[in-house]
Protein backbone atom coordinates (compact mmCIF):
# COMPACT_ATOMS: atom_id res chain seq x y z
CA UNK A 1 0.00 0.00 0.00
CA UNK A 2 0.98 3.35 -0.45
CA UNK A 3 1.43 5.82 2.11
CA UNK A 4 -0.23 9.17 0.90
CA UNK A 5 0.49 11.58 3.96
CA UNK A 6 3.87 11.30 6.60
CA UNK A 7 3.92 13.45 8.89
CA UNK A 8 7.43 13.74 11.36
CA UNK A 9 7.63 15.16 14.47
CA UNK A 10 5.31 18.05 13.46
CA UNK A 11 5.63 20.92 16.53
CA UNK A 12 3.64 24.33 16.97
CA UNK A 13 4.46 26.46 19.81
CA UNK A 14 2.35 29.84 20.16
CA UNK A 15 4.46 31.74 22.40
CA UNK A 16 5.19 29.49 25.25
CA UNK A 17 2.07 27.17 24.95
CA UNK A 18 3.15 24.22 22.63
CA UNK A 19 -0.08 23.11 21.24
CA UNK A 20 1.38 20.12 18.75
CA UNK A 21 4.54 18.76 20.42
CA UNK A 22 6.43 16.29 18.01
CA UNK A 23 3.67 14.56 16.45
CA UNK A 24 4.22 11.79 14.04
CA UNK A 25 1.90 9.42 11.83
CA UNK A 26 1.50 8.14 7.77
CA UNK A 27 -2.06 7.81 6.31
CA UNK A 28 -2.08 5.11 3.67
CA UNK A 29 -3.87 5.20 0.68
CA UNK A 30 -7.75 4.87 0.54
CA UNK A 31 -7.57 4.37 4.66
CA UNK A 32 -10.05 6.31 6.47
CA UNK A 33 -8.44 7.82 10.19
CA UNK A 34 -9.60 9.19 12.86
CA UNK A 35 -8.36 11.70 14.83
CA UNK A 36 -9.60 12.23 18.93
CA UNK A 37 -9.20 13.88 22.13
CA UNK A 38 -9.96 16.08 24.12
CA UNK A 39 -11.04 20.00 23.79
CA UNK A 40 -7.36 21.78 23.42
CA UNK A 41 -5.70 18.71 22.45
CA UNK A 42 -4.39 20.19 19.48
CA UNK A 43 -6.55 18.61 16.72
CA UNK A 44 -7.38 21.62 14.38
CA UNK A 45 -3.57 23.23 14.93
CA UNK A 46 -2.24 19.95 13.41
CA UNK A 47 -4.41 20.52 10.81
CA UNK A 48 -3.83 23.71 10.16
CA UNK A 49 -0.17 23.08 10.27
CA UNK A 50 -0.69 20.14 7.73
CA UNK A 51 -2.64 22.63 5.37
CA UNK A 52 -0.60 25.56 5.54
CA UNK A 53 -2.63 27.39 7.42
CA UNK A 54 -0.43 27.81 10.30
CA UNK A 55 3.66 27.23 9.39
CA UNK A 56 4.87 24.43 11.62
CA UNK A 57 7.45 25.26 14.22
CA UNK A 58 9.32 22.19 13.51
CA UNK A 59 8.36 19.30 11.72
CA UNK A 60 8.37 17.83 8.44
CA UNK A 61 4.61 16.82 5.44
CA UNK A 62 5.23 15.01 2.30
CA UNK A 63 2.66 14.18 0.20
CA UNK A 64 3.37 11.12 -2.08
CA UNK A 65 6.62 11.20 -0.74
CA UNK A 66 7.16 14.72 -1.62
CA UNK A 67 7.60 17.93 0.60
CA UNK A 68 4.87 20.27 1.36
CA UNK A 69 5.30 21.54 4.30
CA UNK A 70 4.47 25.39 4.71
CA UNK A 71 3.20 25.42 1.19
CA UNK A 72 0.33 27.84 0.39
CA UNK A 73 -3.01 26.31 1.57
CA UNK A 74 -4.61 27.19 -2.43
CA UNK A 75 -1.12 25.37 -4.08
CA UNK A 76 -1.74 22.47 -1.99
CA UNK A 77 -5.63 21.98 -2.72
CA UNK A 78 -4.52 21.78 -6.32
CA UNK A 79 -1.98 18.99 -5.87
CA UNK A 80 -5.23 16.96 -4.78
CA UNK A 81 -5.14 18.39 -0.55
CA UNK A 82 -9.01 19.39 0.51
CA UNK A 83 -10.69 20.17 3.90
CA UNK A 84 -13.55 21.27 5.72
CA UNK A 85 -12.80 23.90 8.36
CA UNK A 86 -14.74 22.82 12.20
CA UNK A 87 -16.65 25.81 11.65
CA UNK A 88 -19.33 25.87 8.89
CA UNK A 89 -17.69 27.61 5.91
CA UNK A 90 -19.62 28.48 2.49
CA UNK A 91 -20.29 31.19 0.69
CA UNK A 92 -23.82 32.34 1.72
CA UNK A 93 -24.16 34.92 -1.37
CA UNK A 94 -23.46 32.42 -4.13
CA UNK A 95 -26.11 29.58 -5.05
CA UNK A 96 -25.15 25.97 -3.91
CA UNK A 97 -23.96 25.49 -7.71
CA UNK A 98 -21.76 28.26 -8.18
CA UNK A 99 -20.13 27.28 -4.59
CA UNK A 100 -19.98 23.94 -5.92
CA UNK A 101 -18.44 25.26 -9.50
CA UNK A 102 -16.04 27.29 -7.47
CA UNK A 103 -15.13 24.30 -5.33
CA UNK A 104 -13.58 22.96 -9.16
CA UNK A 105 -12.61 25.62 -11.39
CA UNK A 106 -9.08 26.78 -9.84
CA UNK A 107 -8.78 22.98 -10.46
CA UNK A 108 -8.05 23.17 -14.52
CA UNK A 109 -6.55 25.76 -16.95
CA UNK A 110 -4.46 28.76 -16.51
CA UNK A 111 -6.15 31.60 -14.90
CA UNK A 112 -6.65 33.64 -18.25
CA UNK A 113 -8.11 30.53 -19.46
CA UNK A 114 -10.78 31.11 -16.67
CA UNK A 115 -11.58 34.38 -17.89
CA UNK A 116 -12.02 33.80 -21.44
CA UNK A 117 -13.59 30.03 -21.14
CA UNK A 118 -16.92 28.91 -20.19
CA UNK A 119 -18.79 30.89 -17.36
CA UNK A 120 -19.27 27.34 -15.55
CA UNK A 121 -15.73 26.57 -16.81
CA UNK A 122 -17.07 23.17 -17.69
CA UNK A 123 -18.04 22.04 -14.55
CA UNK A 124 -21.97 21.94 -14.63
CA UNK A 125 -22.59 18.42 -14.76
CA UNK A 126 -19.91 17.53 -12.23
CA UNK A 127 -22.09 19.81 -9.88
CA UNK A 128 -25.16 18.49 -11.08
CA UNK A 129 -23.51 14.42 -10.25
CA UNK A 130 -22.01 16.12 -6.67
CA UNK A 131 -25.69 17.76 -6.37
CA UNK A 132 -27.57 14.36 -6.72
CA UNK A 133 -24.78 12.61 -4.47
CA UNK A 134 -25.39 14.55 -1.92
CA UNK A 135 -29.43 15.18 -2.50
CA UNK A 136 -29.10 18.57 -2.79
CA UNK A 137 -30.38 18.68 -6.48
CA UNK A 138 -34.29 20.69 -5.51
CA UNK A 139 -31.58 23.24 -3.94
CA UNK A 140 -29.24 24.01 -6.75
CA UNK A 141 -30.12 27.67 -7.54
CA UNK A 142 -31.12 28.54 -3.78
CA UNK A 143 -27.95 31.16 -2.62
CA UNK A 144 -26.27 28.64 0.20
CA UNK A 145 -26.60 31.44 3.25
CA UNK A 146 -30.47 30.00 2.79
CA UNK A 147 -29.90 26.62 3.83
CA UNK A 148 -30.61 24.81 7.19
CA UNK A 149 -27.67 23.41 9.03
CA UNK A 150 -27.58 20.63 8.03
CA UNK A 151 -27.79 20.98 4.55
CA UNK A 152 -25.03 23.51 4.55
CA UNK A 153 -23.01 21.06 6.30
CA UNK A 154 -23.34 18.45 3.57
CA UNK A 155 -22.52 21.45 0.98
CA UNK A 156 -19.36 22.45 3.40
CA UNK A 157 -18.23 18.41 2.42
CA UNK A 158 -19.56 18.34 -1.03
CA UNK A 159 -17.01 21.12 -1.76
CA UNK A 160 -14.10 19.48 -0.42
CA UNK A 161 -14.71 16.79 -2.76
CA UNK A 162 -15.48 18.49 -6.20
CA UNK A 163 -12.03 18.44 -7.42
CA UNK A 164 -11.81 14.41 -6.83
CA UNK A 165 -9.07 14.87 -4.26
CA UNK A 166 -6.57 12.22 -3.54
CA UNK A 167 -6.36 13.14 0.62
CA UNK A 168 -9.29 14.72 2.17
CA UNK A 169 -8.89 16.13 5.56
CA UNK A 170 -12.37 16.61 7.90
CA UNK A 171 -12.36 18.92 10.62
CA UNK A 172 -14.99 17.87 13.08
CA UNK A 173 -17.97 17.10 10.06
CA UNK A 174 -20.86 15.89 12.31
CA UNK A 175 -20.86 18.84 14.49
CA UNK A 176 -23.97 20.01 15.46
CA UNK A 177 -25.64 17.78 12.88
CA UNK A 178 -29.16 16.36 13.26
CA UNK A 179 -29.22 12.22 13.60
CA UNK A 180 -30.64 11.74 10.32
CA UNK A 181 -28.34 14.10 8.71
CA UNK A 182 -25.35 12.06 10.01
CA UNK A 183 -26.30 8.95 8.78
CA UNK A 184 -26.65 10.28 5.42
CA UNK A 185 -23.45 12.18 5.59
CA UNK A 186 -21.78 8.92 7.14
CA UNK A 187 -23.06 6.74 4.15
CA UNK A 188 -22.07 9.67 1.81
CA UNK A 189 -18.45 9.65 3.21
CA UNK A 190 -18.14 5.72 3.03
CA UNK A 191 -19.20 5.39 -0.13
CA UNK A 192 -17.18 8.38 -1.69
CA UNK A 193 -14.36 5.96 -0.09
CA UNK A 194 -15.49 2.77 -1.94
CA UNK A 195 -15.93 4.64 -5.47
CA UNK A 196 -13.03 6.64 -5.17
CA UNK A 197 -10.65 5.02 -3.13
CA UNK A 198 -10.14 8.37 -1.59
CA UNK A 199 -7.83 9.07 1.41
CA UNK A 200 -10.06 10.56 4.87
CA UNK A 201 -8.28 11.64 7.91
CA UNK A 202 -11.76 12.96 10.01
CA UNK A 203 -11.35 15.33 13.57
CA UNK A 204 -14.45 14.39 15.34
CA UNK A 205 -15.64 14.54 18.76
CA UNK A 206 -18.90 12.42 18.06
CA UNK A 207 -17.48 8.74 19.14
CA UNK A 208 -20.12 6.48 17.50
CA UNK A 209 -19.87 8.38 14.66
CA UNK A 210 -15.94 8.14 14.36
CA UNK A 211 -15.71 4.53 15.68
CA UNK A 212 -18.11 3.54 12.58
CA UNK A 213 -16.48 5.31 10.06
CA UNK A 214 -13.08 4.76 10.74
CA UNK A 215 -10.55 1.90 10.09
CA UNK A 216 -7.90 3.16 12.46
CA UNK A 217 -7.69 6.05 15.15
CA UNK A 218 -5.29 8.08 16.72
CA UNK A 219 -5.86 9.60 20.23
CA UNK A 220 -4.28 12.89 20.69
CA UNK A 221 -3.70 15.00 24.22
CA UNK A 222 -1.76 17.66 25.07
CA UNK A 223 -0.67 17.75 21.94
CA UNK A 224 1.18 14.38 21.70
CA UNK A 225 -0.15 11.02 20.56
CA UNK A 226 -1.04 8.94 23.18
CA UNK A 227 -2.85 5.68 21.41
CA UNK A 228 -3.86 4.43 18.55
CA UNK A 229 -5.28 1.46 17.32
CA UNK A 230 -8.70 -0.03 15.64
CA UNK A 231 -11.59 1.74 17.49
CA UNK A 232 -12.20 -1.20 19.50
CA UNK A 233 -8.83 -0.90 20.51
CA UNK A 234 -8.82 2.41 21.37
CA UNK A 235 -11.78 2.18 23.03
CA UNK A 236 -10.87 0.03 25.66
CA UNK A 237 -7.95 1.85 26.17
CA UNK A 238 -6.87 3.03 29.72
CA UNK A 239 -4.72 6.05 28.91
CA UNK A 240 -7.78 7.18 26.74
CA UNK A 241 -10.54 6.85 29.19
CA UNK A 242 -8.00 8.89 31.57
CA UNK A 243 -7.64 11.33 28.89
CA UNK A 244 -11.32 12.08 28.28
CA UNK A 245 -12.20 11.84 32.20
CA UNK A 246 -8.84 12.17 34.36
CA UNK A 247 -7.27 10.23 36.55
CA UNK A 248 -9.92 8.56 39.10
CA UNK B 1 -39.60 42.53 -15.75
CA UNK B 2 -35.51 43.04 -15.93
CA UNK B 3 -35.42 42.93 -19.66
CA UNK B 4 -38.26 45.41 -20.62
CA UNK B 5 -36.73 48.02 -18.06
CA UNK B 6 -33.21 47.65 -19.58
CA UNK B 7 -35.12 48.02 -22.92
CA UNK B 8 -36.63 51.20 -21.93
CA UNK B 9 -33.37 53.03 -20.62
CA UNK B 10 -31.82 51.79 -23.18
CA UNK B 11 -34.31 53.29 -25.46
CA UNK B 12 -34.63 56.40 -22.67
CA UNK B 13 -30.41 56.84 -23.17
CA UNK B 14 -30.64 57.31 -27.09
CA UNK B 15 -33.50 59.62 -27.80
CA UNK B 16 -32.60 62.02 -24.45
CA UNK B 17 -29.61 63.88 -26.01
CA UNK B 18 -32.93 65.32 -29.35
CA UNK B 19 -34.66 67.29 -26.37
CA UNK B 20 -32.51 68.21 -24.33
CA UNK B 21 -29.68 71.61 -23.93
CA UNK B 22 -26.41 71.34 -24.36
CA UNK B 23 -25.64 71.94 -20.52
CA UNK B 24 -28.05 68.39 -20.21
CA UNK B 25 -26.62 66.43 -22.45
CA UNK B 26 -23.21 67.69 -21.07
CA UNK B 27 -24.63 66.50 -17.24
CA UNK B 28 -26.17 62.96 -18.75
CA UNK B 29 -22.26 62.34 -20.63
CA UNK B 30 -20.94 62.63 -17.29
CA UNK B 31 -23.29 60.09 -15.69
CA UNK B 32 -21.89 57.86 -18.48
CA UNK B 33 -18.33 58.65 -17.92
CA UNK B 34 -18.91 58.57 -13.85
CA UNK B 35 -20.73 55.13 -14.01
CA UNK B 36 -17.40 53.65 -15.77
CA UNK B 37 -15.75 55.17 -13.06
CA UNK B 38 -18.27 53.58 -10.32
CA UNK B 39 -18.26 49.99 -12.04
CA UNK B 40 -14.31 49.59 -11.58
CA UNK B 41 -15.17 50.18 -8.24
CA UNK B 42 -18.24 48.18 -7.63
CA UNK B 43 -15.84 45.06 -8.94
CA UNK B 44 -13.15 46.50 -6.21
CA UNK B 45 -15.49 46.43 -3.29
CA UNK B 46 -18.52 45.32 -4.46
CA UNK B 47 -17.77 42.20 -6.06
CA UNK B 48 -14.01 41.26 -4.39
CA UNK B 49 -14.76 43.42 -1.06
CA UNK B 50 -11.82 45.49 -1.00
CA UNK B 51 -12.84 48.60 0.11
CA UNK B 52 -11.03 51.18 -1.75
CA UNK B 53 -10.63 55.61 -1.62
CA UNK B 54 -8.88 56.09 -4.42
CA UNK B 55 -10.81 55.98 -7.63
CA UNK B 56 -11.05 59.32 -8.14
CA UNK B 57 -7.15 59.28 -8.47
CA UNK B 58 -7.19 56.68 -11.50
CA UNK B 59 -9.40 59.31 -13.17
CA UNK B 60 -7.76 61.58 -12.81
CA UNK B 61 -4.73 59.37 -14.13
CA UNK B 62 -6.49 59.01 -16.59
CA UNK B 63 -7.39 62.21 -17.58
CA UNK B 64 -4.02 63.51 -17.15
CA UNK B 65 -2.47 60.73 -19.33
CA UNK B 66 -5.13 61.50 -21.66
CA UNK B 67 -4.80 65.53 -21.99
CA UNK B 68 -1.08 65.82 -21.75
CA UNK B 69 -0.65 63.00 -24.47
CA UNK B 70 -3.43 64.53 -26.79
CA UNK B 71 -2.40 68.16 -25.99
CA UNK B 72 1.29 68.14 -25.55
CA UNK B 73 2.25 64.95 -27.18
CA UNK B 74 -0.10 65.85 -29.89
CA UNK B 75 -0.87 62.01 -29.64
CA UNK B 76 -4.46 60.61 -31.41
CA UNK B 77 -6.81 59.82 -28.81
CA UNK B 78 -6.81 56.01 -28.89
CA UNK B 79 -3.42 55.17 -27.55
CA UNK B 80 -3.98 57.60 -25.17
CA UNK B 81 -6.97 55.68 -24.22
CA UNK B 82 -5.08 52.63 -23.82
CA UNK B 83 -2.35 54.28 -21.88
CA UNK B 84 -4.62 55.30 -19.44
CA UNK B 85 -6.33 52.23 -19.16
CA UNK B 86 -3.08 50.62 -18.68
CA UNK B 87 -1.24 52.77 -16.39
CA UNK B 88 -4.17 52.80 -13.64
CA UNK B 89 -4.10 48.83 -14.17
CA UNK B 90 -0.81 48.86 -13.26
CA UNK B 91 -0.74 51.38 -10.71
CA UNK B 92 -3.74 49.17 -9.15
CA UNK B 93 -1.86 46.19 -9.25
CA UNK B 94 0.93 47.91 -6.82
CA UNK B 95 -1.93 49.85 -4.63
CA UNK B 96 -3.44 46.35 -4.00
CA UNK B 97 -0.67 45.00 -2.49
CA UNK B 98 -1.18 46.86 0.99
CA UNK B 99 -5.22 44.96 0.59
CA UNK B 100 -2.94 41.52 1.24
CA UNK B 101 -1.78 42.86 4.47
CA UNK B 102 -5.11 44.97 5.83
CA UNK B 103 -8.60 45.07 5.25
CA UNK B 104 -11.53 47.45 5.83
CA UNK B 105 -11.03 50.36 7.59
CA UNK B 106 -7.18 50.32 7.61
CA UNK B 107 -7.24 49.46 3.75
CA UNK B 108 -9.95 52.89 3.54
CA UNK B 109 -7.23 55.10 5.17
CA UNK B 110 -4.21 53.24 2.92
CA UNK B 111 -5.95 54.33 -0.19
CA UNK B 112 -7.41 57.43 1.36
CA UNK B 113 -3.46 58.61 1.63
CA UNK B 114 -2.99 57.44 -1.78
CA UNK B 115 -5.67 59.00 -3.28
CA UNK B 116 -4.01 62.55 -1.20
CA UNK B 117 -0.60 61.91 -2.48
CA UNK B 118 -1.94 61.63 -6.22
CA UNK B 119 -3.80 64.92 -5.63
CA UNK B 120 -0.50 66.42 -4.80
CA UNK B 121 1.18 65.64 -7.57
CA UNK B 122 -1.63 66.81 -9.80
CA UNK B 123 -1.68 69.88 -7.70
CA UNK B 124 2.59 71.04 -7.13
CA UNK B 125 4.24 69.19 -9.97
CA UNK B 126 3.90 72.11 -12.11
CA UNK B 127 6.62 70.30 -14.81
CA UNK B 128 4.56 67.37 -15.20
CA UNK B 129 0.45 68.85 -14.76
CA UNK B 130 0.63 72.28 -15.25
CA UNK B 131 -0.12 72.41 -11.27
CA UNK B 132 -3.38 74.94 -10.54
CA UNK B 133 -3.27 76.15 -14.15
CA UNK B 134 -4.28 72.71 -15.66
CA UNK B 135 -4.37 71.94 -19.19
CA UNK B 136 -6.70 72.95 -21.41
CA UNK B 137 -8.27 72.63 -25.12
CA UNK B 138 -8.38 69.22 -24.86
CA UNK B 139 -8.89 68.09 -28.17
CA UNK B 140 -12.18 65.47 -28.60
CA UNK B 141 -11.42 62.58 -31.03
CA UNK B 142 -12.86 61.56 -34.09
CA UNK B 143 -14.07 57.76 -35.12
CA UNK B 144 -13.71 56.59 -38.30
CA UNK B 145 -13.60 60.01 -39.54
CA UNK B 146 -16.69 60.95 -37.79
CA UNK B 147 -16.01 64.40 -35.80
CA UNK B 148 -17.29 63.94 -32.38
CA UNK B 149 -16.40 67.62 -31.28
CA UNK B 150 -20.19 68.17 -30.58
CA UNK B 151 -22.30 67.87 -27.41
CA UNK B 152 -24.53 65.72 -28.72
CA UNK B 153 -22.10 63.42 -30.48
CA UNK B 154 -19.72 63.05 -27.65
CA UNK B 155 -22.23 61.86 -25.79
CA UNK B 156 -23.16 59.34 -27.73
CA UNK B 157 -19.43 58.17 -27.70
CA UNK B 158 -19.31 58.55 -23.93
CA UNK B 159 -22.64 55.67 -23.72
CA UNK B 160 -20.68 53.28 -26.46
CA UNK B 161 -18.18 53.31 -23.82
CA UNK B 162 -20.23 52.67 -21.53
CA UNK B 163 -21.95 49.65 -22.95
CA UNK B 164 -18.33 48.22 -23.91
CA UNK B 165 -17.39 48.62 -20.39
CA UNK B 166 -20.69 46.96 -18.82
CA UNK B 167 -20.80 44.15 -21.56
CA UNK B 168 -16.73 43.69 -20.21
CA UNK B 169 -17.95 43.61 -16.36
CA UNK B 170 -20.72 41.35 -17.02
CA UNK B 171 -18.72 38.84 -18.79
CA UNK B 172 -16.08 39.13 -15.90
CA UNK B 173 -18.65 38.60 -13.08
CA UNK B 174 -20.19 35.69 -15.00
CA UNK B 175 -16.94 33.94 -15.87
CA UNK B 176 -14.97 31.82 -12.85
CA UNK B 177 -12.95 35.13 -12.06
CA UNK B 178 -16.36 36.86 -10.90
CA UNK B 179 -17.30 33.53 -8.76
CA UNK B 180 -13.18 33.81 -7.38
CA UNK B 181 -13.99 37.22 -6.66
CA UNK B 182 -17.09 36.64 -4.16
CA UNK B 183 -15.54 33.96 -3.00
CA UNK B 184 -12.30 36.67 -1.61
CA UNK B 185 -14.90 38.72 -0.34
CA UNK B 186 -17.26 36.39 1.52
CA UNK B 187 -14.74 33.88 3.05
CA UNK B 188 -11.23 34.43 1.88
CA UNK B 189 -9.51 31.36 4.09
CA UNK B 190 -11.98 29.07 2.39
CA UNK B 191 -11.86 30.45 -0.99
CA UNK B 192 -7.61 29.95 -0.31
CA UNK B 193 -8.10 25.90 0.68
CA UNK B 194 -10.00 25.24 -2.23
CA UNK B 195 -7.32 26.15 -4.48
CA UNK B 196 -8.32 29.77 -5.02
CA UNK B 197 -5.41 32.15 -5.18
CA UNK B 198 -6.37 34.72 -3.24
CA UNK B 199 -3.71 37.05 -3.69
CA UNK B 200 -3.55 36.83 -7.14
CA UNK B 201 -7.55 37.53 -7.74
CA UNK B 202 -7.52 40.56 -5.10
CA UNK B 203 -4.65 42.33 -7.39
CA UNK B 204 -6.43 41.88 -10.17
CA UNK B 205 -9.54 43.02 -8.52
CA UNK B 206 -7.59 46.41 -7.62
CA UNK B 207 -6.08 46.28 -11.25
CA UNK B 208 -9.56 45.94 -13.24
CA UNK B 209 -11.05 48.45 -11.01
CA UNK B 210 -8.88 50.99 -11.27
CA UNK B 211 -8.00 50.21 -15.30
CA UNK B 212 -11.71 51.17 -15.79
CA UNK B 213 -11.29 54.33 -13.62
CA UNK B 214 -8.17 55.13 -16.12
CA UNK B 215 -11.02 54.75 -18.86
CA UNK B 216 -13.36 56.66 -16.98
CA UNK B 217 -10.54 59.42 -17.01
CA UNK B 218 -9.88 59.08 -20.43
CA UNK B 219 -13.19 59.79 -21.68
CA UNK B 220 -13.87 62.66 -19.00
CA UNK B 221 -10.41 64.76 -19.78
CA UNK B 222 -12.53 65.15 -23.90
CA UNK B 223 -15.61 65.54 -21.76
CA UNK B 224 -14.56 68.61 -19.97
CA UNK B 225 -11.59 69.54 -22.27
CA UNK B 226 -9.73 71.29 -19.17
CA UNK B 227 -8.08 69.35 -16.88
CA UNK B 228 -7.04 70.60 -13.04
CA UNK B 229 -6.45 69.44 -9.90
CA UNK B 230 -9.50 69.92 -8.19
CA UNK B 231 -12.15 67.36 -9.32
CA UNK B 232 -9.76 64.48 -8.46
CA UNK B 233 -9.67 65.57 -4.49
CA UNK B 234 -11.16 62.67 -2.29
CA UNK B 235 -14.44 64.11 -2.55
CA UNK B 236 -14.81 62.61 -5.75
CA UNK B 237 -13.69 59.19 -4.33
CA UNK B 238 -16.13 59.39 -1.64
CA UNK B 239 -18.80 60.63 -4.75
CA UNK B 240 -17.97 57.58 -6.20
CA UNK B 241 -18.28 55.33 -3.35
CA UNK B 242 -21.43 56.58 -2.51
CA UNK B 243 -22.63 55.92 -5.98
CA UNK B 244 -21.64 52.01 -5.43
CA UNK B 245 -23.52 51.87 -2.17
CA UNK B 246 -26.08 53.76 -2.65
CA UNK B 247 -27.10 51.91 -6.03
CA UNK B 248 -26.28 48.81 -4.45
CA UNK B 249 -23.27 47.34 -3.73
CA UNK B 250 -22.12 43.68 -5.35
CA UNK B 251 -25.19 44.32 -7.51
CA UNK B 252 -24.27 44.47 -11.71
CA UNK B 253 -26.97 47.26 -12.36
CA UNK B 254 -25.94 49.14 -9.06
CA UNK B 255 -23.27 51.70 -10.29
CA UNK B 256 -25.43 52.85 -13.36
CA UNK B 257 -28.59 53.76 -9.98
CA UNK B 258 -25.66 54.97 -7.99
CA UNK B 259 -24.55 57.49 -10.78
CA UNK B 260 -27.67 58.47 -11.56
CA UNK B 261 -28.45 59.63 -7.79
CA UNK B 262 -25.11 61.30 -7.51
CA UNK B 263 -24.44 63.11 -10.91
CA UNK B 264 -28.52 63.65 -12.19
CA UNK B 265 -30.37 63.77 -8.86
CA UNK B 266 -28.24 67.29 -7.57
CA UNK B 267 -29.18 68.60 -10.95
CA UNK B 268 -33.03 67.94 -10.97
CA UNK B 269 -33.20 69.09 -6.90
CA UNK B 270 -31.62 72.68 -8.61
CA UNK B 271 -35.23 73.72 -8.16
CA UNK B 272 -34.84 74.40 -4.96
CA UNK B 273 -32.32 77.13 -5.09
CA UNK B 274 -30.02 77.33 -2.42
CA UNK B 275 -31.52 74.06 -0.30
CA UNK B 276 -30.76 71.71 -3.14
CA UNK B 277 -27.66 70.59 -1.60
CA UNK B 278 -29.28 70.28 2.13
CA UNK B 279 -32.23 68.50 0.80
CA UNK B 280 -29.87 66.03 -1.38
CA UNK B 281 -27.70 65.22 1.72
CA UNK B 282 -30.65 64.69 3.93
CA UNK B 283 -32.34 62.32 1.08
CA UNK B 284 -28.70 60.41 1.19
CA UNK B 285 -28.81 60.26 4.92
CA UNK B 286 -32.07 58.67 5.28
CA UNK B 287 -31.80 56.18 2.19
CA UNK B 288 -28.46 54.71 3.91
CA UNK B 289 -30.07 54.75 7.27
CA UNK B 290 -33.31 52.30 6.21
CA UNK B 291 -31.47 50.63 3.13
CA UNK B 292 -27.87 50.16 4.11
CA UNK B 293 -27.96 47.48 0.87
CA UNK B 294 -28.47 50.35 -1.37
CA UNK B 295 -31.62 50.60 -4.05
CA UNK B 296 -30.96 47.02 -5.75
CA UNK B 297 -31.05 45.32 -2.38
CA UNK B 298 -33.98 46.95 -1.61
CA UNK B 299 -35.61 45.84 -4.65
CA UNK B 300 -33.93 42.32 -4.19
CA UNK B 301 -35.81 42.38 -1.12
CA UNK B 302 -39.13 43.33 -1.86
CA UNK B 303 -38.94 40.80 -5.10
CA UNK B 304 -38.51 38.31 -2.72
CA UNK B 305 -41.35 38.83 -0.67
Amino acid sequence: MNTVLQVRDLRKSFGGIVAVDGVSFDVEESEILGIIGPNGSGKSTLFNCILGQLQPSAGDVRLDGRAVTGMRPCDLNRLGVSRTFQLLQIFPHLTVRANLILAGQEHQGSMLSRLVGRPDAGLSAAAERMLGFFRLEHLADEDAGGLSYGQQKLLDVAMAFMAGPRLALLDEPAGGVNPTMLANLRERLKAINAEHGSTFVVIEHNMEFVMALCDRILVLAEGRIIAQGTPAEVRSDPKVIEAYLGRG
Amino acid sequence: MGIGILALAGAFLLVAPLGLKPYGIFILSMWAVMTIAAIGLNLTLGYAGQISLAQAAFVGIGAYVTAWLTTKGAWPFWPTYALGFASCFAVGWILGYPALRVQHHYLAFVTLAFNTLVYLVFRNEEWLTNGIYGISNVPRPSLFGFSLKGGREFYYFCLANLVFVSLAAWWLIRSPWGRAFVAVRENPIRALSLGVDTRRYTLMAFAIGAGLGGISGALYAPLTQFVDPTPFALGLSLNLLLMVVLGGSGYFFGPFLGAIVAVLLPEWLRFAQGYYLMGYAVLVMVMMAFWPTGLLGLADRLLKK
